[in-house]
């Protein structure tokens, strides 16, 4: 095994054995199941085709709170209980380590997003009933690819924001709030709607459908995937920003 | 072997590592002490790479940690023993440690056995009393089978049995032809367990010599008393008194 391979893998042990990890990916599934079907169970056809998906993504956008808690705490712990230190006399090069860090982070909630999110989408379906959203159209699918992918970037935005703040009640005081913003649709409150509309949490939702560009009231400046470009540039900006701090500090 | 060149240390506030440069040796324990705040841990943190000095260099058999391949077969290192994920079980934290550098399953049992963690294999950190939290961070350092290790403060709040436990468990490793180093800012205890002293104070080094040699020179006074004398200039604050 390549030493990145051992490091990525040490690190998933660390993941699966707190039980954290279950208490907040559980919850995630619960709260997003759970929402799905009491939305689903009061929604009326008539509107647009796609209004079809809104229980799924509401569910889900609810349910992503719990889901970042998990990336953040599970980066925050390694500072806050101080294995930092091991894991830095552990695996000496902080690039790798961060690396690994990320990777098996990032593809626990990739694992958890897709299941939930396939759960969620089959619930609403057999509620819903005739009307519901085709999986043999393309939006249905491209909203769902882009469902995945908002819930996996964004967590793992968190998460490269809590190694650049080294803690977990620090990053989530900071994050949940512009989080809830979003989810409690005062982004689209005119006066900040032109920069708010760009916050990682919003630039996902004309792909799932949640908004569309052009609508007088909630619009975008930008189409489906010209938004989850803008969530990999966030993305990639805290990555780069987790990594430097990450080399600069001392542990 | 451990080799400390010229190691410095500054923060915004001040100096906590001042040029200190000291050897050491194989097959002995040595002791290295000084009062809280003189610049042990600090030191520690450079050798394993975990803070980066601002002059000079630490070497461990001739090279810096960072180019350590696999460095816990190298070096093992106990911190804080309480630096533990509180919902982890022991065997867990020593899995994690062993995946990343490539040790098997049967290294895991084997350090759990010699510590006689075995038992207490599956109980989560939090459960674990304070000296069982030692033995672990002990089985740690173990895990790789290293030729060096650095204990820092490891008798801290242990009781009589664990600081013996300690003692004997430092004498036996270097007995085996080892680098152990072991912090503590408690004299008598060093004169119990180091074969050799390094003394520093301030982030000075204030003495490099056998063990015996300090006990000897300060025949027939409170050991406790004459390292006192040694470090007395160099404590930062002392409860009571003018400084």
């Amino acid at each position: 095994m390549s030493a990145f391979a051992q490091a990525a893998s040490a690190e998933w042990v660390k993941i699966r054995s707190v039980r954290s990890t279950v208490v907040t990916l559980g919850l995630f599934a619960v709260v997003a199941v759970g929402l799905s079907w009491l939305i689903a169970r009061g929604f009326s056809p008539g509107g647009p085709e796609t209004d079809a998906v809104l229980p799924v993504f509401f569910a889900l956008l609810t349910g992503q709170l719990v889901l970042v808690t998990f990336a953040v705490a599970t980066v925050g712990s390694e500072f806050s209980t101080g294995t930092i230190r091991a894991s830095l006399a552990a695996v000496p090069s902080r690039g790798r380590l961060y690396a690994a860090k990320m990777t098996a982070v990032g593809l626990t909630i990739a694992a958890a997003a897709l299941v939930v999110e396939a759960a969620v989408f089959g619930l609403v379906r057999l509620v819903i009933g005739d009307g519901a959203a085709p999986l043999d159209e393309w939006w249905t699918i491209q909203a769902l690819l882009g469902g995945w992918i908002h819930l996996t970037l964004l967590s793992v935005f968190t998460a490269a924001v809590a190694v650049m703040l080294r803690s977990t009640v620090l990053t989530l005081s900071i994050l949940l709030p512009v989080l809830f913003l979003g989810s409690q649709g005062l982004g689209n409150i005119d006066t900040i709607r032109p920069v708010a509309q760009y916050l990682p949490d919003q630039v996902g939702m004309v792909i799932m459908h949640l908004t569309v560009p052009g609508d007088p009231r909630f619009g975008r400046d930008y189409g489906p995937w010209e938004g989850i470009a803008i969530l990999v540039l966030w993305t990639a900006a805290a990555l780069i920003g987790g990594w430097i701090a990450m080399r600069r500090r001392d542990a | 072997m451990i080799e400390v060149h010229n190691l410095t240390k500054r923060y915004r506030g001040g100096t906590a590592v001042d040029d200190l440069t000291f050897t050491v040796e194989p097959g002995r324990v040595t002791g290295f002490l000084g009062p809280n705040g003189a610049g042990k841990s600090t030191t520690i943190r450079m050798i394993l790479g975990l803070d980066r000095p601002t002059a000079g260099t630490a070497l461990i058999g001739g090279k810096p940690y960072s180019a350590l391949h696999r460095p816990l077969t190298a070096v093992g290192a106990l911190l804080e023993a309480s630096a533990l994920h509180p919902t982890r079980t022991a065997r867990e934290h020593l899995r994690w440690l062993a995946r990343s550098n490539g040790l098997g399953e049967r290294r895991i049992a084997e350090v759990l056995e010699e510590t006689g963690m075995s038992a207490a294999a599956s109980k989560r950190a939090h459960t674990l009393s304070l000296g069982m939290k030692q033995r672990l961070g002990v089985a740690a350092a173990l895990l790789g089978d290293p030729e060096v290790l650095i204990l820092d403060e490891p008798v801290n709040g242990l009781d009589p049995e664990g600081v013996i436990w300690i003692r004997n468990l430092a004498k036996r490793l270097a007995g085996e032809g080892r680098t152990v180093l072991v912090s503590s800012h408690l004299m008598s205890e060093m004169a119990l367990t180091a074969a050799h002293l390094v003394v520093i104070g301030r982030g000075r080094l204030l003495a490099d010599l056998p063990t015996e040699e300090f006990v000897s020179a300060n025949d027939g006074s409170n050991l406790e008393e004459a390292f006192m004398r040694l470090t007395g200039a160099s404590v930062e604050f002392r409860s009571g008194g003018p400084r």
